[in-house]
């Protein structure tokens, strides 16, 4: 047996140096030679200097001169250290008529909003009628929780709002919207979509 | 079967139809002997079956002295009843399978226990004894109308033997002593005179016996690919065990989930495990392989075991001897070539003076052939000659008549004969002696002492008819055949050729046999050979598949794993027929049996889980909808898919005994064919019957409506 | 379901097709015939691992030389990996400070059940987190730990597949070769390169390389958003190359950093099946009749092609319950961005979704891009079918192979015999022992997925026990009612098939799931492997059977249809009762319009 397992001990240990340390210090340093932006998390810079965030994720907005992005299910909302998804099926009660918060329970708050909750809210604050559609993706949580993209339809309907909120007109605002709605990766990859925290920070840049 | 399209028709001479009473009364008395535990564990499949009927009948029992489910009684008396029906069904394929060739038995052993031996106890001093009682080397005497009491050797007389106790055949057939013609078998009938025989073997051993234990399939050993195919069921039948059982825990969940419904009863999952596992396979399984030595047997071939007929289907090459195999076993005479300045007729009339006394077959055919020129057969007695008979030395034979000596053979030894009498051997003959040998003939070369060389007989080997086609077919089962002669390279090949064989051996010898089997079998091709021979035993013991002649020598017979009672070497095709026939059956059934879960999943299902998260006040929860049969209620669907269970096991006996039909085409064909019928069938035909068992279940008031 | 959707599914066919030949080419001469380009670059590398390691990477074993060559291995790497992540307190590169007493708030702890099954998770190439990685793993437990496993475990895998090769590509042999050799080859000629360029370009799309502690950013309307950081993007690499799956992240490749465009999604979509498409093609090669190969291609192709339609017609369809509420899931108007986008990233959309889900399903990936538990019960039905059937269309890097080759064994046996011959496949004739193997393999799989799944549906614990802190092992659950039953269905098929995806609203962090599903890993991978290592040794021995008229021919397309039949019938047949109580009847309450 143990002419089975010192070959494999020694293996281990060759390996794991070779695959767990010397590949991912290799590859980490040429990364932050060639590529120091993306490897360090595209990240965004206030001009003050503080970090606003990721480009590539998502963020909490809830005022109305921003536009916001869909749902979120991870920690209280867009939180980066517990991406998660909903994990509720098709068929939960919490998921499409939401939950309410038990009195009961002092101290935890069990209300959840479901699909007719966001999506009771998303026409009310954006002023459409009970008979407009509201698209999935606005009532929908995505899997990472960190989605900072939403569907130009969803970015279109959330225009109005916004313009208001900003005193500006409407026509610039959805051309901002339509400026900042990324095509398909190479014309055919992926969906046509609107990263939220760019196009929120160019209408940040309209303020000025 | 389809004979127009079989390799060789199927003699009918023994064919027994398929459920006789007498066998049908004596398996119907087995399968309840075969209930036995300890026979059932060999089959793993059925074995579950009657585990569980056992169960059932435990708890039905229960209830019907408890009267707790008084509402159900009906429908848990029906599937315990039908459970047991399925496990009787499967001993009664057995049974009736193994019936055959009890019966047979039954008659040889009677023969035997009734047959009594005049032992020789000093000169002409005899005792009678019971043919049983016969031990090695005790000699005796049968006269006229006796039956000879058991194997052994002629050392005196000569008698006619009707054999057809072991070859079916009733023409009678001469036993002498010495040569190859003084073996005799016990059970064998002397039709006149009288012969002494010395016994050559102990009691109990005799070819009799031997025949019987085969016939009755007591030494049935599972086949290779049989005990595969178990492991391939019994792995089955646990997942499907697996399957079932996890079904009740997963059932808990979801009544707990749903608030409606019930966990399924124990008699819906007994029904929907036996449902699932493999029973109709299971249960013809061994019937399959019995049949398979049964029908081996119909045509007169003692199979030594199972393995041998189903090596049989995989054979690859099959070595034929070129003679009696191939063609008719005599070279026979076909045209006569005259020399320059000789007339046909006067070749003809010298060729048949010299083959008067000529009894071989070829001496014969040049009588006949003369015959075709105006010369009658003339009276022996009529004519003064001397006949000289073929010899070794001189390989001449021939004819002293008048003065006139006529001479016939091997072309140098008439060359020398002509040439020494000073005449001319013209270049035209000798052209002719090439061109004939070089066709595959033999070129028998007529002179006389007054006229010198007279012309040629062309003897020829004449191929059987049909030989041609029935390679064609093998081929195309992927069956190379190989031709074995002692001719010479070229006469071989033409042979060969006119034949259609894909390959020949020519100036074999025992060892060029063992040769080429080597060489194939190392290339992994598996082997078929025939013989006869004493010097034939050791390949025949190598072959894969190796069938003795039983006109051949013990020797042969012993290193074969086949006898042919009827010493016919084509049969080796009849026999690679049936054991390619056996390997379908098995997989076809097999086929048939797994496509047919999947209509009883939809039976069963919708009927265990019917009331599942129904709301409260409606009769049916969702997966009802799986219903796609339209059985009228849970109990009646669960009924009908047993019960077809159950009957598609007798239904199919039939086709486990015959066989699947076999014809000779290639394997994509043949599997596109089976597939259509067992698998796609298999599939299909459990819906509409599993449908007409339910309307039927109805109407008969069996179960309830809903 | 759109135009455009089907326009990137028949593209990534197409780019697959494509590059099966040149890669299984590659894979011949790095495992067997030799010539790698690559070889006099990293040779001297190669030698100096065997001289370090000690193995004569020259000795050829037979089966069962390599089969405990490959569990001592497997061992004590397990070991290695278990007293790492139990240790990680006290190692460095540790940031965040896991395991110490100056961890985040929201960290998880390192519970010995959590690193045995962690451990045991890895070893097997399932990659089922309990754990959630940005909340749990020090940086060098995620590339010590973890990442050495996503190296070595796809480079056994094709080793064992290789050993399965050799054993119908040799004869009358008894040597199916040596682990070492294949373990190291597989990682360095062909895992390494592919590695080094796809780690750059993950990161030239987004995905993060460093050692930094977590940025914390102040967002646009203020609030304290923390970015996770670590050296993602060589891990990913090997994570979907190595079809381990095991995230770097929570969310898995649904996370914008693992997996940041729909141009990196299609990548790593196409790194999860381009070895074992490739393998195809070395088994075809070694056998001399690439059309083997192929056959065995085409019969994958149809199994995936036939899930991704179907999954991508119910996501795209969508949930009627959520329409009920005026939501627009049309993809009419919406396009992929309409149908069941709960769990789903804007990004990728519907097909990419459901493409994702198929292949990381298909094959034992188990990563990611959107979250199972939220499709819809057909939608979902379609990746837990996939792993039922034993992840054999295309599946782990060899182990999808093998598990390929034990079911064409099955098919050639019970379809062979209706041609009326022992059944011979590639030349060998299919006999007692190799059906025992493969009714083993078969056998294995159903047994862990079944009786696991079963003890947890009904197990009842007292609230607050230790092996349960919910009590009963139902309770774990996120969901009611069927979906909750496929959530504990899903997760033991999952692990029993080395896939490690979940349908992730199960509370699978107790030691009565770590140690259950731990032990449903090591089921998977080792009750299954060796039984494929047996039938190679079985293999080797045998004569070589020439192919005749009478040869049932496996290179053509009945056998292709056959062979999808048995894998179809075996696998439905074992879990249709199942699924039934599962998706099949949540898909029906669902257009009752029932919520529980």
């Amino acid at each position: 047996m143990l002419e089975q397992l010192i070959p494999a001990l020694r293996a281990t240990v060759v390996l794991g140096v070779l695959t767990g340390l010397v590949f991912p210090l290799l590859m980490t340093a040429l990364c932050q030679l060639l590529l120091p932006y993306e490897a360090n998390g595209s990240l965004v810079r206030h001009k003050d200097g503080h970090i606003i965030g990721s480009t590539l994720i998502g963020q909490q907005f809830a005022s109305p001169q921003y536009f916001h992005g869909r749902p979120s299910a991870a920690g209280s909302g867009y939180s980066g250290e517990a991406s998660a998804g909903s994990n509720l099926g098709p068929t939960s009660a919490r998921l499409i008529v939401g939950q309410q918060d038990n009195p009961t329970t002092a101290g935890v708050d069990e209300s959840f909003a479901g699909v007719k909750q966001l999506a009771d809210a998303y026409r009310k604050e954006n002023l459409l009628s009970a008979q407009d559609r509201v698209p999935v993706d606005a009532v929908t949580r995505s899997g990472s929780g960190l989605d900072p993209h939403i569907s130009p339809e969803n970015a279109m309907l959330q225009a109005r709002r916004v313009a208001s909120a900003r005193a500006l007109p409407l026509r610039e605002v959805a051309a901002l919207v339509e400026q900042h709605t990324q095509g398909r990766q190479l014309g055919f990859l992926g969906e046509p979509r609107v990263n939220v925290l760019e196009l929120n920070l160019a209408l940040d840049e309209i303020k000025r | 079967m389809n004979d127009d399209l079989s390799l060789v028709p199927v003699p009918q001479r023994k064919k027994m139809p398929l459920f006789q009473p007498v066998i049908v009364r004596r398996a119907l008395k087995d399968s309840l002997v075969k209930l036995n535990p300890l026979t059932m564990a060999k089959n793993p499949v059925m074995f579950v079956v009657e585990a569980g009927s056992v169960t059932i009948t435990i708890v039905f029992l229960r209830d019907l002295i408890s009267r707790t489910a008084a509402g159900t009684l009906l429908f848990e008396g029906q599937i315990t009843l039908w459970l047991w029906f399925t496990v009787l069904f499967a001993n009664f394929a057995e049974a009736i399978a193994e019936g055959r060739g009890k019966a047979q038995a039954d008659t040889l052993r009677r023969n035997r226990r009734e047959t009594t031996a005049r032992r020789e106890l000093g000169k002409d001093k005899y005792e009678v004894v019971a043919a049983t009682a016969l031990n090695k080397g005790d000699v005796v005497l049968v006269k006229a109308g006796e039956i000879i009491p058991s194997d052994g050797e002629v050392i005196e007389g000569v008698a006619s033997v009707d054999e057809s106790a072991i070859t079916g055949e009733s023409a009678p057939v001469i036993r002498e002593s010495g040569g190859d013609r003084s073996a005799v078998t016990g059970g064998t009938t002397i039709l006149s005179d009288w012969l002494r025989i010395r016994i050559t073997v102990q009691p109990g051993e005799t070819f009799m016996d031997r025949m019987i234990s085969l016939v009755e399939g007591a030494q049935r050993q599972k086949t290779p690919n049989e005990i595969a195919l178990n492991i391939l069921l019994a792995g089955l039948t646990i997942i499907f065990l697996l399957a079932v059982a996890t079904l009740l825990p997963f059932s808990i969940y979801s009544v707990r989930a749903a608030g409606a419904g019930q966990p399924p009863d124990l008699f819906s999952l007994i029904s929907l495990l036996v449902c699932l596992i493999p029973t109709t396979i299971g249960a013809l399984l061994s019937a399959i392989g019995i049949a398979g030595m049964d029908r081996v047997l119909q045509h007169n071939i003692l199979a030594m075991s199972g393995k041998a007929i189903e090596a049989a289907g995989d054979v690859d090459t099959l070595l034929l001897d070129k003679t009696g195999t191939i063609t008719l076993g005599n070279r026979q005479a076909v045209e006569f070539l005259p020399a320059p300045q000789v007339s046909e007729r006067v070749l003809a009339d010298a060729a048949q003076l010299s083959s008067f006394a000529d009894e071989t077959p070829e001496g014969r055919s040049i009588v006949t052939l003369a015959k075709r020129y105006g010369l009658r057969e003339r009276q022996l007695s009529n004519i003064k000659a001397h006949f000289i008979s073929f010899s070794a030395q001189t390989r001449m034979s021939g004819v002293n008549l008048n003065g006139k000596q006529i001479r016939k053979g091997a072309s140098d030894q008439i060359y020398k004969f002509v040439r020494e009498l000073g005449m001319p051997v013209p270049v035209e003959v000798e052209k002719e002696v090439t061109r004939i040998a070089q066709a595959g003939g033999t070129p028998l070369v007529v002179a006389d002492n007054m006229r010198g060389l007279l012309g040629v007989i062309y003897l020829k080997d004449v191929v059987k008819g049909g030989m041609r086609e029935r390679f064609q077919r093998l081929r195309a089962m992927g069956i190379r055949t190989v031709m074995i002669t002692g001719d010479n390279p070229l006469t071989a090949a033409a042979i060969a050729s006119e034949a259609g064989v894909d390959d020949f051996l020519a100036a074999a010898t025992p060892e060029t046999k063992m040769q080429l089997i080597r060489k194939e079998q190392s290339g992994g091709r598996l082997v078929a050979m025939t013989g006869d021979g004493t010097n034939d035993a050791p390949a025949l013991a190598a072959a894969d598949v190796g069938l003795a002649m039983n006109t051949g020598t013990q020797a042969a017979k012993e290193a074969g794993n086949m006898i042919d009672l009827d010493s016919n070497p084509t049969k080796l095709i009849e026999v690679v027929q049936i054991g390619k026939q056996l390997l379908m059956t098995r997989g076809a059934l097999t086929t048939f049996s797994i496509a047919n879960d999947v209509a009883k999943y939809f039976a069963i299902l919708p009927a265990m889980f019917g009331t599942l998260y129904a709301l409260p006040g409606t009769a049916h929860g969702p997966l009802w909808s799986l219903n796609i049969m339209a059985l009228h209620s849970p109990h009646s669907a669960i009924l009908a898919a047993v019960i077809f269970n159950a009957l598609i096991i007798i239904a199919l006996i039939p086709l486990a005994l015959r066989g699947v039909s076999y014809r000779p085409m290639g394997a994509e064909a043949l599997l596109q064919r089976n597939l259509a019928i067992y698998g796609l069938g298999g599939l299909l035909v459990p819906f509409p019957a599993i449908w007409l068992i339910d309307q039927i279940i109805v109407i008969l008031r069996l179960a309830p409506l809903s | 379901m759109t135009i455009a959707g089907w326009l990137q599914i028949a593209t990534y066919c197409l780019v697959l097709l494509i590059l099966t030949r040149p890669t299984g080419l590659y894979i011949t001469r790095v495992m067997e015939t030799g010539g790698s380009p690559l070889e006099p670059a990293l040779g001297p590398l190669e030698r100096l691992i065997y001289r370090l390691a000690g193995v004569d990477a020259d000795k050829e074993m037979r089966w069962t030389g390599y089969a405990l060559a490959l569990l001592a291995f497997s061992m004590i790497s397990m070991l290695f990996t278990y007293a790492l992540l139990r240790l990680q307190g006290f190692l460095p590169l540790n940031p965040m400070g896991f395991s110490t007493p100056s961890a985040p708030a929201w960290a998880t702890a390192m519970t010995a059940d959590l690193a045995f099954n962690t451990a045991a998770s890895f070893t097997t190439n399932t990659n089922w987190q309990s754990y959630s990685g940005e909340g749990t793993m020090s940086y060098l437990s995620q590339m010590l730990a973890l990442a050495l496993h996503n190296w070595v475990s796809a480079a056994a895998g094709m080793g064992a597949a290789m050993a399965l090769i050799r054993g119908f590509a040799r004869h009358s042999a008894d040597t199916v070769g040596n682990f070492f050799r294949d373990l190291v080859r597989c990682s360095l000629y062909i895992l390494f390169p592919i590695c080094f360029f796809y780690t750059l370009f993950l990161v030239w799309q987004g995905s993060i390389q460093n050692f930094a502690p977590y940025t914390v950013a102040i967002t646009l309307e203020g609030a304290k958003q923390i970015i996770p950081q670590g050296p993602l993007a060589s891990q990913e690499a090997i994570k979907m190359l190595g079809i381990n799956g095991g995230g770097f992240l929570n969310a898995n490749s649904a996370h914008p950093f693992e997996n940041p465009t729909p141009l990196s999604n299609f990548i790593e979509m196409l790194s999860i099946f381009i070895l074992p498409a490739g393998l195809t093609y070395t088994f075809g090669k070694l056998v001399k009749d690439t059309r083997q190969g192929w056959a065995l291609l085409a019969a994958m192709f149809a199994l995936f092609l036939a899930g991704v339609a179907v999954c991508y017609h119910f996501e795209a369809a969508g949930n009627p319950l959520m329409a009920r509420q005026g939501v627009e899931i049309s993809t009419a108007g919406l396009g992929d961005l309409g149908g069941n986008m709960e769990g789903k990233e804007v990004r990728f959309g519907l097909a990419n979704s459901a493409l994702f889900a198929t292949i990381t399903t298909c094959a034992s990936c188990g990563a990611v891009n959107c979250m199972h538990d939220s499709l819809t019960p057909m939608g979902g039905l379609v990746p837990l079918i996939n792993i039922q059937l034993g992840e054999i269309v295309f599946g782990g890097v060899g182990s999808g192979l093998y598990g390929m080759l034990v079911f064409a064994v099955l098919t050639v046996f019970i379809a062979g015999l209706m041609v009326g011959r022992t059944p011979e496949y590639v030349g060998k004739k299919i006999e007692q022992k190799d059906v025992k193997m493969a009714m083993l393999f078969v056998l294995a799989g159903s047994f862990s997925t079944l009786v696991l799944t079963a003890l947890s549906s009904v197990l009842e614990l007292p609230a607050g026990s230790p092996l349960n802190p919910p009590g009963a092992t139902w309770h774990n659950v996120n969901n009611a009612a069927a979906h909750g039953f496929s959530e504990i269905l899903y997760s033991f098929s999952s692990c029993t098939g080395n896939n490690g995806s979940a349908f992730a609203g199960l509370t699978s962090n107790t030691p009565f799931y770590n140690v259950t599903l731990g032990l449903a890993t090591l089921i998977g991978r080792f009750i299954m492997m060796i039984p494929a290592i047996a039938l190679a040794g079985s293999l080797v021995a045998k004569k070589y059977v020439p192919a005749s008229s009478g040869t049932f021919p496996t290179h053509g397309w009945l056998f292709v249809v056959l062979l999808i039949a048995v894998i179809l019938i075996v696998g439905a047949l074992t879990f249709f009762p199942a699924l039934t109580l599962g998706p099949v009847v949540e898909h029906f309450l669902m257009h009752c319009g029932r919520l529980f």
